[in-house]
């Protein structure tokens, strides 16, 4: 009896994916789970709901992650190809250079990747060509120095923290340096391969630095504390590039969060779903960004907050 | 299972078939157990990419490098072991943690893209079949050639001294046997292969990550279990070959894994099942023979399955 239904099911369950063979389907490939990442995947998820395709209602929708295995990244990008979805999503550099060495004909649209051109996934940010487009989370380090130097006029040296293994920290720091240049600020840089190593590298950088700037680094946000820690301790002020990271005693953040990123990044999956094509659609950068401000941490590192400032923040803490 | 998806599979199965035979040199003949490969297979990731990309070196002649970078990270392993009287287990790690710095120093940033670069796969383009199809056609070639070459090694003179250096190193001296000189030549193969592994696989999926090597021993270990649970190594044939297979079903058990959404599992189970299917390949010996008597119609009872 049970072996019956259960052959009912699985021919219910094989009619009702042939049924849905018309309707439109998108593959998502992540490298592995994470707050940031999974917030960009909702983010997509959500607008393309919003754009009419409902995922698992009048969207096929296939998510999976390849928990930190660059190996299974490649099995799930050829698993997709495999599939032939409408669009593949690739979230992080690892799974999108995966997916586009897959296909050169299946559409694929990257989030959360720094920096797509030294990753070669497009040949430039206006108008990619081939089969892939996507968004940036390149932090904009111009409007973060200029906010730090609105906050503490007398920066001339800044020290970055950050894990020299992690892709999107080290172009953030290439673009730092060069903005900071242009400011008149050196950068000082403390390397922390591990998040235990985090208290170590402030510290070092104490009596060099007049401020630190602390970018979306997996690695030192993971032990933010830490970097607080020191910034009360020796009265140098912390800023980070990330907002939550306000609440956890950064003095301020210009901020953009991942839900944004991937709403972004679905904006671009419905307008391809909808039959443009990838490479017409330029590659887009962090549009909205938040002022978070920490008073309190403000007092204790010693750095006065304009009033001017504390109108624009959308958070403030006190 | 598509047709893509599963040359896919093959072919990221043939690559780490090299890491496992690596793996099978030095944890099974030389009884090391070495987390060199962490690193040494980053290492030849690293190393080509950057002769590729930033000097222009012919591919062939970059993944030959690879593997000469690799063999020197298994030497300095064994030479940790050997000279230093280092643990195996803590000279390797040590040799593991410091490959993360000297990669990331080889590269100069963590991440290099090899895509649209000559690759070793690139003379293949010219052949005008499907890259999905060539390059596992290309690979299994050159891990038939691998597995036969080891082999012949290990049936060497100098194969069957590295083999008497690992079964019984006190007998070994005795004979006369250079063991310290074994366990380095064998040290040195076993990361040169694993760093040619990584080579190969940044340029079948088109880049060098410092992160890739994470996990690499586990997979490994996996195949080389694995395959034994399948194939009992009773010769240096058969053993090879075992690795080469328990390879490719560990690939073949993440790409069920991947397949496993119409039984309610989600992708962050996806380690879980991978875990559990390597598992039940495990016990399949154990199962294997009752198995065979019962479809024999032996209905003699001979104890409990284990």
């Amino acid at each position: 009896m049970t072996v019956i239904r259960l052959a009912a099911a699985a021919l219910a369950l094989i009619v009702a994916t042939g049924a849905q063979a018309a309707e439109k389907s998108v593959a998502i490939t992540q490298i592995v789970e994470h707050p940031a990442l999974d917030a960009c995947r909702q983010g997509v998820q959500d607008v393309l709901a919003e754009a009419g395709f409902v995922a698992g209602k009048t969207l096929k929708w296939q998510y999976e992650s390849a928990q930190g295995n660059m190996a299974t990244a490649v099995q799930i990008a050829r698993k997709f190809v495999g599939d032939a979805p409408d669009v593949i999503v690739a979230i992080a550099t690892p799974s999108a250079q995966a997916a586009v060495a897959a296909t050169k004909t299946l559409p694929i649209v990257f989030s959360a990747v720094t920096d797509p051109v030294s990753a070669k996934l497009v040949s430039n940010w206006e108008k990619p060509g081939a089969n892939v487009t996507g968004t940036s989370d390149m932090a904009p380090v111009d409007k973060h120095l200029a906010m730090i130097k609105r906050l503490t006029p007398g920066v001339k040296r800044l020290g970055f923290l950050y894990n020299p293994g992690e892709v999107n920290s080290v172009s953030s720091l290439e673009a730092l340096r060069e903005a900071a240049k242009a400011a008149g600020i050196e950068v000082q840089e403390g390397a922390a391969p591990k998040s235990s190593e985090v208290l170590a590298a402030a510290r070092s950088l104490i009596g060099k630095v007049d401020a630190f700037y602390v970018p979306t680094d997996n690695t030192v946000v993971s032990a933010f504390e830490a970097v607080v820690k020191v910034g009360i301790d020796a009265k140098i002020p912390v800023f980070a590039g990330d907002t939550d990271s306000v609440e956890r005693g950064a003095v301020a953040a210009l901020g953009f969060n991942y839900y944004e990123v991937g709403r972004q990044t679905g904006e671009v999956v419905a307008r391809i779903l909808k039959g443009e094509k990838p490479g017409d659609i330029p590659v887009s950068g962090v549009r909205k960004m938040d002022l978070w401000l920490n008073l309190a941490s403000a007092a204790k590192m010693g750095v006065k907050v304009p009033d001017a400032m504390v109108g624009e923040a959308t958070k403030v803490f006190r | 299972m598509s047709l893509i998806a599963f040359l896919g599979t093959l072919e990221t199965g043939l690559i780490f078939g090299l890491v496992a035979l690596g793996v099978y040199l030095s944890f099974r003949i030389l009884q090391f157990p070495d987390l060199t490969v962490d690193g040494s297979f980053p290492l030849g990731a690293a190393v080509s990419a950057v002769l590729i990309v930033g000097a222009g070196v012919n591919p062939f002649l970059a993944t030959l490098a690879a593997c000469v970078a690799g063999a020197a990270a298994g030497l300095m392993t064994a030479w940790l072991n050997v000279r230093l009287k280092i643990l195996h287990l803590l000279a390797s790690i040590l040799t593991m943690i410091a490959l993360y710095s000297i990669n990331l120093r080889i590269m100069g940033r963590p991440n290099i893209a090899l895509l649209g670069e000559t690759t070793v796969f690139s003379p293949l383009d010219a052949l005008g079949i499907s890259t999905y199809v060539a390059v596992p056609a290309a690979l299994f070639v050159l891990i038939v050639a691998a597995k036969l070459a080891m082999d012949w090694f290990l049936n060497s003179e100098i194969g069957l001294a590295m083999r008497a250096t690992g079964a019984n190193a006190r007998m070994a001296r005795a004979q006369g046997i250079n063991t310290d000189f074994y366990t380095l030549l064998g040290m040195a193969i076993s990361n040169a292969l694993v760093a040619l592994a990584g080579a190969l696989f940044a340029q079948s999926q088109g880049a060098a990550d410092v992160t890739m090597g994470v996990g690499v021993i586990v997979v490994g270990l996996a195949a080389v279990i694995g395959g034994e649970a399948v194939i009992l190594p009773r010769t240096i044939f058969l053993a090879t070959l075992a690795c080469v297979t328990g390879s490719l079903l560990y690939r073949l058990a993440v790409a069920l894994a991947l397949n496993a959404e119409f039984i309610g599992l989600k992708a962050q189970d996806l380690n879980l099942i991978t875990a559990l299917l390597v598992a039940a390949a495990m016990v399949l010996p154990s199962v294997r023979a009752p198995v065979k008597r019962a479809l024999k119609g032996d209905t003699r009872i001979v104890g409990p399955l284990k």
